[in-house]
């Protein structure tokens, strides 16, 4: 391992050593931001075509065809995979994170710059073999994202479950693997790696978010990567660690004495920890945004840093409510239903204090503070109907609905969403030294919010309703039939809110040549990367190393010249609020 | 416009050219990387017993049944334990010399150096010779349980053996590797405080990698 | 913007909930002693976590639209300094929200127990359910009311329901079992199923019955139910088991106990 940073030395010269495998934070924040940008894109048009084959089976797409049912259940599979992983773990951590973790911390890199290129790297690779197994014999496998066993176990179980499975666990191995490179970059920093004067206490909420993400990440991608060491062994070597005794297509299968429900306890031991690690950077990005855009400080850090610890601790002791129907025993049910009714405590107390900093603010509508409002209601929404969920009993007749879909698309897929947008909107400035355009940054936020509600909302009706989930045809089912119009709504809603998002992609191009110059601090904020220069120079602060005396969040500070003071500008009067 | 207290350093930012905080940090992210490896190791650990009591549901006489079969280890096993704790014990005093060198290369203390420059080499190669030497002995102790019938899918204890083994073995080849990269730090004459980091963090890990092979080998032979 | 926040957000509440007071789209007609119990726990539950949804999301719009930047000194009108006011208000929150969600959520554990923590009754009438890809067999332990051995390498779906499950025939408890492709079940008469699956995860879904447990396959897994309205209610595999998930339709038909006992007499009749 080469500890030895790099920044001894002056900024590289050289395409391949600035660009491509620079050790540079902020670059290969960007490279993930990138990285993701490409992977939602290429999930929502996967979705896209789920969409259209739902409810117009026989149309014939131009350059596609006809989307047969098997792609449909491929389509699933890896809208799923993409977007959990390469989306909404990848964005606003490993993005956003690397970007401006060191910088608001007021350091000049990461720890270990080199493991974080290699970590980049990984996480590529990993997206290029998930994407390899659209082209594989088989295609891709249509296993769901959890793939559970012994479907995804067995070669023969359907169509894409040989090589395409196989990738798609490797995939996943070396996503793994590239994750925890970069949670170990992540805490050692937060660590170790603090200007003088920057307390734990004085950091802000996104390096609190981020620091807590990696804690999840170190203690969950461990137990994914044993479950697809023991998957590809069941598929390849013909072990049987998830196989009970059994056939497949008639055919006696080989395997004896696996247990099904490993492969479920292992995944969602990981799986439950890892939707936090998808909400927990935009919670922080969303606690900054709120109160940067209200000149307000959080109402209360306190119970923000203390909320999301409490979430950090008890994500490991819920996993079973995705399994309350699975076979697990019924006793442990009701034990996993009390810890999950416990947990939406701390997620309450985190939506309370965001309402309360905007509350007596002064609120700047700008486009990353109504992504950030967007966050709070979108939150709200998918946060009711956990409730619902976490009761074993309500969960008998909503489980593997549609009912669940809406549940985790908006407090999950889309909140997330709207964090990293309000992190993008917000941080492209510093980074890339130009504004974004305004009047395109408001039309996406509202293209966008009315068209996810549009979507995920009558998902629920669905649900209700009996409509079960990862159906790819709607006709062998008599009352579907009657629900076949609600789907066409959100198709239709579908395609509204995806075009909408083309806006987001011009803004991005336009502003990227012909944006207006950004100046040092254009939203005003008080954190450290807006003391340094736009862009920030190759070791964040040209030589020189910030001393921090105030909290982050010392906004309308009474008695001050101005409404906001830096945290390193002269200490304010008062000691700051809890 | 912002200001920045500013209290430069004496060397350019962001290296820590003082060896204490290099040699802080670079243990940081050791310990800090070694939880997500024990993570691995405890999950293979608790499907091994959950999948030990695990009853399966039999059609031939619709009862549910349990079908563990244990197997006894190879006896080369037991050595191979005594061959890695030797190389251990090579890689503390290689880790330790590399430290004092270190040590006298900042001026951290007074006294006239004592020990040669590079005076850990001869440890790490003992160290290497054994960690190899291990794992020819785990490969050579694979061939002897496939001589006795027992293949990775013959039966659920036997699968794990394999499992436990190999994933250990690939991580002991990375520290392997670890120690490679050290010695070629040493012949590219990187200063002695850098190639003590290196043998730090690769000793740490070398003996953290020891002691799961020794809790592997507790778990098998006494919860098998 | 902030008064277009607002309304936004008054419209999405009210819109959203009307469809759920409405019943728009709702759970099928409970056929199932358990159906009752299910729909009243959803409705308090619906109840409580409406009204935090619409404090929530119309407080939001309201606070928008109240403290938007109206130009002049920019400076809000608030600075918290340290203040136990804050805390006890954050307490006085959480247990709000404690009562609320929690309170809800335990008064629904009843119904988990009183299904899940006891055995079926011992006079009820057992069914196994059969999943693999993609079809659902049902099997009757017939006259000797003991379940015959099955074995996979048996297997053979196009020799009839029996042999699709692999029926060992020279099992003597196999002779009278007889396998149908409907699932028939007299009212008001406990039902214990035992699930089984042969290849894959699939999972027993009816929801007129509020009945789902996943088939795990290596398992032998009961579940039971009490039906209390005569007719035919779909079943729907409810865990993606591969190509033809979508397909996979079953139907429980609810019969007097006197035509059930007709029609089981005539299949066991037919296996003699």
């Amino acid at each position: 391992m080469d500890t030895h940073d790099s920044h001894a030395h002056a900024a590289p010269q050289g395409f391949i050593r600035r660009w491509i495998f620079s050790l540079d934070h902020k670059v290969i924040g960007m490279q993930y931001t990138t990285l993701g940008i490409v992977a939602v894109f290429v999930g929502m048009f996967l979705s896209l075509l789920m969409r259209i084959h739902l409810v117009w089976p026989g149309a014939v797409l131009p350059f596609l065809g006809e989307i047969k049912p098997e792609t449909y259940l491929q389509l699933v599979t890896m809208h799923g995979t993409i977007m959990v992983f390469f989306v909404l773990t990848t964005a606003p951590q490993a993005g956003f994170g690397n970007y401006a973790l060191p910088i608001q911390i007021g350091a000049p890199d990461m720890a270990f710059p080199v493991l974080n290129m290699l970590s980049f790297w990984t996480t590529f690779l990993a997206f290029v073999a998930a994407v390899a197994a659209f082209f594989a014999i088989g295609g891709a496998p249509l296993h769901g994202w959890t793939g559970y066993a012994p479907l995804s176990a067995l070669q023969s179980s359907g169509p894409g479950e040989g090589l395409g499975a196989d990738l798609w666990a490797i995939s996943i191995a070396l996503f793994c693997i590239g994750s925890l490179m970069g949670a170990l970059n992540f805490i050692t920093t937060t660590l170790d790696m603090r200007a003088k004067g920057m307390s734990l206490m004085r950091m802000p909420l996104t390096c609190w978010a981020w620091f807590l993400t990696a804690i999840l990440g170190l203690l969950a991608f461990g137990v994914l990567l044993a479950a697809c060491i023991i998957l590809l062994m069941d598929r390849n070597l013909g072990t049987s660690f998830f196989i009970p005794l059994g056939t497949i297509n008639g055919t006696v299968t080989g395997h004896n004495g696996g247990s099904p429900l490993l492969w479920q306890h292992l995944f969602w031991f990981f799986g439950h920890p890892e939707v936090y690690i998808a909400i927990l950077p935009s919670m922080g990005i969303v606690s900054q945004v709120l109160s940067v855009f209200s000149r307000k400080p959080v109402f209360s850090y306190k119970t923000i840093v203390y909320s999301m610890l409490t979430i950090v601790v008890l994500s490991f002791t819920v996993w079973g409510h995705h399994m309350f129907v699975s076979g697990m025993s019924p006793y442990s049910a009701y034990g996993f239903s009390i810890t999950t009714m416990a947990i939406t405590v701390p997620s309450a107390l985190l939506t309370f204090c965001w309402i309360a900093t905007l509350w007596r603010g002064k609120i700047r509508f700008t486009t990353p503070a109504l992504f950030g409002i967007g966050f709070v209601s979108l939150f709200v929404s998918g946060g009711v109907t956990g409730p619902f969920l976490a009761q074993p009993a309500l969960d008998i007749p909503l489980h593997d609905t549609y009912f669940v879909t809406g549940h985790f698309h908006l407090i999950m897929g889309v909140a997330s969403m709207f964090g990293i947008l309000a992190g993008f909107y917000y941080w492209f400035p510093k980074a890339v030294g130009r504004m974004m355009n305004e009047t395109m940054g408001k039309l996406h936020f509202w293209f966008t919010f009315v068209g996810a509600y549009a979507i995920f909302i009558p998902m629920h009706y669905l649900g209700l309703a009996g409509h079960p989930r990862r159906y790819s045809q709607l006709t062998e089912v008599g009352y579907l039939h009657d629900l076949i119009p609600v789907q066409k709504f959100i198709t239709i809603a579908a395609f509204v809110t995806l075009s909408g998002q083309l806006i987001f992609l011009g803004n991005l191009i336009w502003s990227l040549v012909k944006g207006k110059k950004a100046a040092d601090n254009p939203w005003e904020a008080t954190t450290v990367e807006w003391t340094t220069a736009t862009p920030p120079p190759h070791d964040n602060f040209g030589g020189l190393t910030p001393v921090v005396v105030n909290g982050p969040y010392e906004y309308s500070v009474p008695g001050a010249t101005r409404d906001y003071v830096m945290q390193t500008d002269p200490a304010v009067a008062h000691a700051t609020g809890d | 416009m912002a200001s920045i207290t500013t209290t430069a350093t004496l060397n350019s930012p962001g290296v820590p050219t003082d060896y204490a905080t290099r040699l802080r940090r670079a243990r940081l992210g050791l310990l800090v990387a070694a939880t997500p490896i024990l993570m691995l190791f405890t999950s293979f650990t608790s499907a091994y017993v959950v999948r030990q009591g695990l009853p399966t549901f039999d059609s031939s006489t619709n009862t549910m049944v349990r079908d563990w079969i244990p197997v006894k280890l190879p006896g080369i096993l037991f050595m191979n334990t005594c061959v890695l704790l030797l190389s251990s014990l090579g890689m503390e005093l290689a880790r330790r010399q590399s430290y004092r060198e270190a040590l006298e290369e900042t001026e951290a203390f007074a006294p006239a150096p004592t020990a040669k420059k590079t005076a850990e080499a001869p440890w790490m190669a003992v160290t290497l010779a054994l960690g190899l030497l291990f794992l020819a002995g785990q490969w050579v102790a694979w061939g002897q349980l496939r001589a006795r019938g027992f293949y990775v899918t013959t039966t659920p204890s036997s699968s794990f053996i394999y499992l436990l083994t190999g994933t250990h073995a690939v991580h002991l080849l990375g520290g392997v590797i670890a120690l490679l990269v050290a010695g070629i730090a040493s012949l590219l004459h990187r200063s002695a405080v850098t190639r003590s980091i290196v043998m730090d963090v690769t000793g740490w890990y070398w003996h953290f990698m020891a002691a799961i092979w020794v809790y592997i080998l507790c778990l098998l032979e006494f919860a098998g | 913007m902030g008064l277009v926040l607002l309304l936004f957000l008054v419209l999405l509440s009210v819109s959203s909930l009307y469809f759920f007071v409405a019943k728009t789209w709702w759970f099928q007609v409970g056929a199932s002693t358990a159906a009752a119990g299910l729909d009243h726990q959803f409705v308090n539950t619906g109840i409580a976590m409406g009204i935090a949804f619409l404090v929530a999301q119309i407080g939001l719009g309201i606070i928008l639209w109240k403290y938007r930047d109206k130009g002049g000194d920019s400076r809000a009108g608030y600075h918290p300094g340290h203040s136990w006011a804050d805390f006890w208000v954050i307490l006085g929150a959480a247990c709000l929200f404690m009562a609320l969600d929690i309170g809800v959520d335990l008064l629904g554990g009843h119904l988990w127990a009183a299904e899940r923590f006891r055995p079926a009754q011992a006079n009820a009438t057992v069914v196994e359910v059969n999943a693999m890809q993609f079809a659902w067999y049902f099997r009757y332990p017939g006259p000797d009311g003991k379940f015959g051995a099955t074995k996979p390498e048996l297997e053979d779906a196009s020799a009839g329901g029996e042999s699709a499950i692999g029926l060992d025939t020279r099992d003597p408890a196999s002779k009278d079992d007889f396998v149908s492709g409907v699932m028939y079940v007299p009212i008001d008469r406990e039902v214990d199923v035992i699930l089984r699956a042969h290849d894959v995860i699939h999972s027993f879904g009816v929801p007129a019955m509020r009945v789902k447990q996943d088939a795990v396959p290596g398992l032998a897994i009961h579940t039971h139910f009490t039906p209390t309205r005569l007719g035919d209610f779909d079943v729907v595999c409810s865990q993606l088991c591969g190509l033809g998930h979508y397909k996979m339709h079953g139907i429980v038909r609810v019969v007097t106990q006197d035509d059930f006992d007709k029609w089981q007499a005539a299949r066991e009749a037919d296996r003699q």
